[in-house]
């Protein structure tokens, strides 16, 4: 199972913003900034972090929608963003995304039969007759009925279309898939439906998944391994267990005690959670302002993302003697 | 604790082209003064057209068609249009999901508090600009001299909400009704601002009506909750004992298909229980119990008629015919 799949080398993502017409002064926002990752053949690997720390925009590289402003990333073996036109076209069959917002990812004016079997036209798989039959397949897969196959996206409540919208990521029979919150916009009951489901589709479809979520308990869920990004860079990369059982680093231990917790007899002090995400220090660790265990060095020396153990690496200088 | 706030067979409905729409379905709530009242439901059971409907804003095809809801002994639904809107934003103060469309784009944010607090306590420009800077200082905005001076869109998120607390807090309301003040937020920032709202809270006394479709956060801010489903209250309680004892099947569902509920340890490759199919539609509500369809329990005596709200255990009340009535058949 530990077969390296996708390899996230040095990548960086850099946008320029000015900060008007007449004002010459700019801005570089580093969306994604200098990550190394691997995702192993047949992982879930979960990517948690708060708004506007990067998680879309790595969504958005590693399915060539971006491209980098440095590094690059591999998938088995071969440079993503060296690829031409036809082995592009393969790679983008073997990796599918699936949407947070199940309302604008979807066209209005189609129904869902040919939503799900657009794809399958676009790369000119089967004819007419056979991607209406893979279509379907894939629906009654996905626990939509035939019946539903000629209805338009809205006729269909919240959870229903992100199952239109998985049926028509997996209808190609990828490899790969990245699921950006694809729960986030629906309700906990309906959460939980397609959760499941996602699981289930892992194991019948031998898919690896990406997973991006600003949700712990949804990332605890399905997760075997989970990275934490905080403003472009991750910062703290373990198994699922040992992200929620001993966290490393200070962010993500604050991430974990800011997760309202469900029983009412531990209205828990929550740890000191100060300030926001905000990119503020030219040097030294971008999470000392919000950190309550800063020291000199964190001031002055960026932390790398150290191996700590076997599975555990952590970007902090004080990881393990905190 | 004196009661603040009683609703009493509340109906609020909507004439649409596909007919009549009840979004609140005969409601009745009672809140004391000084407590956080959570009111916890999937999208469209009809808790924000609850608190709406307190505030007498509900969308112009809307009506209030029965109930009263009575304010310190007052039915607000009874008053002048004119001292209803002399109680909104000074006695009762709402605060909304999305700081960012509430707040007006083309003014400055502490011109916005000013406003609130010119129109209800009639002081000059000057001196209500001075306290909505006190406001600003008071909902934890650092240097709030210069953050007053700034537009909404130079704000992030988590400091708009803030901005709306002091615009809601600004003159020191009974009661403030929130709803979904943290859904648009990040964890670590939602869990400052129920933090400060809890604290305003106490200083001044306050009476929350807190409305959140997370669990979570009604278990972490609130003392009583109210569960509802199809516009209608299924399920009442204090915390505590709804979560220790759900009785209704819709409370139990809910609670179960939380992801890593209260931290267990949840095993690996074990599924999350889900309640079946989704919320029925409210233009044609079947007779009987509206949670039947998805209900695992539900027989045919919960097709045919609607179970009432009844008090099964001291203060916990639930609308299901598992208990009460069908008990002492």
């Amino acid at each position: 199972m530990l077969k390296t799949f996708v390899e996230i080398r040095e990548l960086t993502k850099k946008y320029i913003l000015s900060s008007g017409l007449f004002n010459p002064r700019k801005r570089i926002i580093y969306a994604v900034n200098n990550i190394d990752l691997q995702i192993f053949k047949g992982e879930t690997l979960g990517l948690v972090g708060e708004s506007g720390c990067g998680k879309s925009t790595l969504a958005r590289l590693m399915t060539r929608l971006e491209k980098p402003s440095s590094g690059y990333i591999t998938f088995k073996g071969e440079n993503i963003f060296s690829y031409d036109k036809e082995a592009l076209k393969a790679y983008r069959r073997n990796v599918q995304i699936i949407f947070q917002d199940p309302y604008s990812s979807l066209n209005p004016r189609k129904s869902a039969l040919s939503i799900i079997k657009e794809p399958l036209t676009i790369h000119r798989i089967g004819d007419k007759k056979t991607r209406s039959e893979a279509a379907l397949e894939i629906m009654a897969k996905v626990g939509l009925s035939k019946e539903q196959a000629n209805r338009y996206s809205h006729e269909f409540s919240g959870g229903q279309r992100q199952r239109i919208g998985i049926a028509r990521a997996l209808v190609l029979n990828p490899e790969l898939v990245i699921a950006d919150e694809p729960v986030s916009s629906l309700d906990v009951s309906i959460q939980a439906q397609i959760l499941n489901l996602l699981k289930d589709l892992k194991h019948d479809y031998n898919l690896t998944y990406l997973f991006i979520s600003h949700d712990l308990n949804v990332i605890r869920y399905i997760s075997d391994r989970v990275a934490v990004m905080y403003l472009g860079k991750i910062v703290e990369l373990a198994l699922n267990s040992d992200i929620y059982n001993r966290p490393l680093h200070p962010y993500t231990r604050m991430l974990l005690s800011a997760v309202p917790s469900c029983d009412p007899q531990k209205k828990k002090r929550m740890m000191n959670i100060k300030g926001e995400a905000r990119a503020e220090n030219d040097e030294g660790c971008a999470f000392q302002n919000r950190c309550s265990y800063k020291t000199e060095i964190c001031a002055k020396v960026e932390p790398r993302l150290e191996k700590i153990d076997e599975q555990s690496f952590c970007a902090c200088h004080l990881a393990g003697s905190i | 604790m004196p009661l603040l706030l009683e609703i009493k067979d509340l109906i609020t409905a909507f004439d649409t082209a596909q007919g009549r729409l009840k979004a609140v379905d005969g409601v009745s709530l009672k809140i004391k003064s000084g407590e956080t009242m959570g009111i916890v439901g999937e999208s469209g059971c009809g808790k924000t057209m609850l608190a709406l409907s307190i505030m007498r804003l509900i969308p112009a095809n809307g009506r209030i068609i029965n109930g009263e809801i009575l304010f310190s002994g007052r039915d607000l639904l009874k008053i002048s249009a004119e001292e209803m809107r002399a109680k909104r934003g000074s006695e009762i103060s709402m605060i909304f999901q999305e700081p960012m469309t509430s707040l007006n784009p083309v003014f400055r944010v502490g011109e916005q508090i000013a406003e609130a607090i010119r129109l209800h306590q009639h002081l000059p420009a000057k001196k209500a600009m001075e306290l909505s800077v006190e406001q600003l200082r008071e909902v934890g905005i650092s240097d709030p001299q210069k953050r007053a001076q700034d537009y909404p869109h130079n704000l992030s998120g988590g400091m708009r909400q803030r901005v709306m607390i002091a615009m809601a807090m600004s003159c020191y309301p009974k009661l403030l009704l929130a709803d979904e003040p943290t859904t648009a937020l990040d964890v670590t920032i939602q869990a400052q601002i129920l933090d400060l709202i809890s604290n305003l809270k106490q200083k001044n006394k306050m009476t929350v009506v807190l409305i959140t479709h997370d669990l979570g956060v009604i278990a972490q801010a609130a003392q009583k909750v109210a569960v509802m489903y199809a516009g209608k209250i299924v399920e009442s309680s204090a915390v505590e004992e709804i979560f220790a004892n759900p009785l209704h099947p819709y409370t139990q569902g809910l609670l179960e298909s939380i992801p890593a509920r209260c931290g267990q340890s949840l095993e690996r490759g074990g599924y999350l229980k889900t309640i079946p199919g989704s919320v029925p539609s409210l233009y044609n509500i079947a007779p009987g119990c509206r949670f039947y369809d998805r209900c695992s329990y539900a027989d045919e005596e919960c097709s045919g008629k609607e179970p009432p709200l009844e008090e099964i255990n001291p203060s916990h009340f639930v609308s299901c015919w598992k208990y009460g009535a069908k008990k002492n058949n």
